[in-house]
């Protein structure tokens, strides 16, 4: 039982901080590119856009070449750490966040933005209506950007290596309890993963949705 | 923008602030590892033992054997865990190893269909069963990994010189639990250790194959497992890294292999699964 709340413990860990390192620069690297026009934009924002789709086992591939002693930042002997399983995971959730924010800040009308900017508003609070208005996407980034690296097992196994008590995560204590045949034990910590994204998603839909109730 | 930027800095920051905690430390060892011991359960036994005895901490990486010498000879680990013993004689001649021992060995068995359509049961050895299936066309299931394990099933279809092409013969590229499920679903023979194949098919667990042991215990199925400590002169140091001469840490390593064959490891190996299994997982050598 200790184990598994060990495991939880480390998924929740790697996973939160790599959702908040993608969130504070996926957020305003979206809104810049949302808000802004400049030759080969729509360049980046396909780029982006193809980034949604980066295979986990890639970044990770990616990132043990970079990371490993043989590797150009292998002398940081980061490799089967849980800071290089935070990299990964940043590195697949970045583009999910920042495309979810350029596509709600796109939608913001744009009357309100020329108005913000008629009135004085410093760069600042600027930036805090912008991020106000697209609320319900940013959040929506997110829950993707969560959703897909709390589920990831690829990155994580390559990068971390699946080390007991230090780098095990739920979902390659999934496939480590299924090799040793014991189900039981794989299907109660994929039961716990299930249970962590609904808590997750249900307190990001409570604040996503929070203002709009008084429509 | 100027909030922009310092976010920015903070995030590429931060990392490296996170990495002055986990900084390379000589009381860590890295061991690569074939699978089977870790899924067996006996790493955890041999890690939790050795890290009370000495305090030095094993990061183990489970893959196969091949994979393992493959992340040695780029000097990604510091010691490791391995049946392959052809694989470790040139391992060995390269010069990436610098001690290497052999402590310990169980038993491949052939896993077939229960009712045993190519009469692998009936055979002598390892070698003539895997003629027979090959003759009978049977379903077979290679792991086609690179791992010890398949080492040891390419070495023997090389031996029976049938040639294992056609439609009856499946390479899985998995793990061998998976195989073992994958072989239990096709009624299909495949070469498996022993520890998994106990461990897949426990009494009372959820997973019971529908597979039996048509063939064990003959001298050509042994499965030999070493230990090999990794030359540090091979991985001189590259980058600006702290206090060590090489990547590999040496000290640890050999203190890890010294512990494998220590008396009181010795037996702790040998007394593994008997609990549960009514059997050894694990022998020791010339025992």
């Amino acid at each position: 039982m200790n184990e598994i709340f060990d495991i939880v413990r480390t998924s929740l860990e790697v996973s939160g901080l790599s959702l908040i390192i993608a969130g504070v620069i996926g957020i305003p690297l979206g809104v810049i590119v949302g808000l802004s026009r400049f030759r080969g934009r729509k360049w980046l924002i396909a780029l982006v856009n193809t980034g949604m789709g980066l295979p986990p086992v890639l970044v990770g591939l990616v990132v043990v070449m970079m990371m490993g002693r043989s590797g150009p930042l292998g002398f940081l002997g980061l490799l089967y750490s849980r800071t290089a399983m935070v990299i990964a995971q940043t590195i697949i959730a970045l583009p999910l966040v920042t495309a979810f924010t350029i596509a709600g800040i796109q939608k913001i009308d744009p009357e309100l933005i020329r108005q913000t900017v008629s009135l004085g508003a410093t760069r600042l609070q600027f930036f805090r209506i912008i991020i106000q208005e697209a609320r319900l996407t940013i959040l929506v980034a997110l829950m993707a950007g969560f959703g897909s690296i709390i589920s990831e097992v690829g990155a994580v196994m390559m990068v971390g290596g699946n080390i007991r008590g230090e780098t095990t995560v739920l979902t390659t204590g999934i496939l480590q309890s299924t090799r040793m045949g014991m189900f039981n034990q794989a299907l109660i910590l994929g039961g716990v993963l299930l249970a962590i994204s609904f808590i997750v998603n249900l307190a990001l839909t409570l604040i996503q949705q929070k203002r709009t109730d008084h429509y | 923008m100027k909030s922009i930027t310092y976010y920015l800095l903070l995030t590429i920051l931060l990392p490296a602030l996170i990495s002055c905690g986990t900084n390379v430390d000589n009381k860590e060892i890295i061991l690569a590892t074939t699978t089977s011991v870790q899924d067996s359960g006996l790493l955890d036994v041999l890690t939790d033992a050795f890290r009370k005895e000495t305090g030095y901490k094993i990061k183990a990486i489970a893959v196969g054997s091949g994979e393992a010498m493959a992340l040695a000879r780029r000097g990604e680990a510091d010691v490791l865990l391995v049946h392959s013993p052809k694989d470790e004689e040139t391992f060995m001649q390269e010069g990436f190893g610098k001690s290497r021992a052999t402590f310990m060995y169980n038993y491949f068995v052939i896993v077939g269909p229960p009712d045993d359509p190519a009469g692998c049961s009936q055979t002598a050895s390892a070698k003539e069963a895997f003629a027979r299936i090959a003759e009978k066309q049977a379903n077979f299931i290679s792991r086609g990994d690179n791992s010890g394990t398949h080492k040891k099933e390419t070495a023997l279809w090389k031996e029976t010189s049938a040639s294992p092409k056609g439609k009856w013969y499946i390479q899985a590229g998995v793990g061998m639990g998976q195989t073992l499920l994958i072989a239990g679903e096709k009624k299909a023979y495949t070469l498996s250790d022993k520890g998994t194949y106990l461990a897949f098919s426990a009494e009372g667990g959820k997973s019971k194959l529908a597979l039996k042991i048509v063939r064990d215990g003959v001298p050509d199925l042994k499965n030999n497992y070493s230990v090999i400590v990794l030359n540090p002169d091979k991985f001189p140091k590259i980058n600006p890294a702290p206090a060590r001469r090489s990547w590999v840490n040496l000290a640890g390593a050999q203190a890890f292999a010294d512990f494998l064959v220590s008396p009181a490891t010795l037996k702790l190996i040998s007394e593994y699964g008997r609990d549960k299994y009514g059997e050894p997982l694990f022998y020791l050598m010339g025992k």
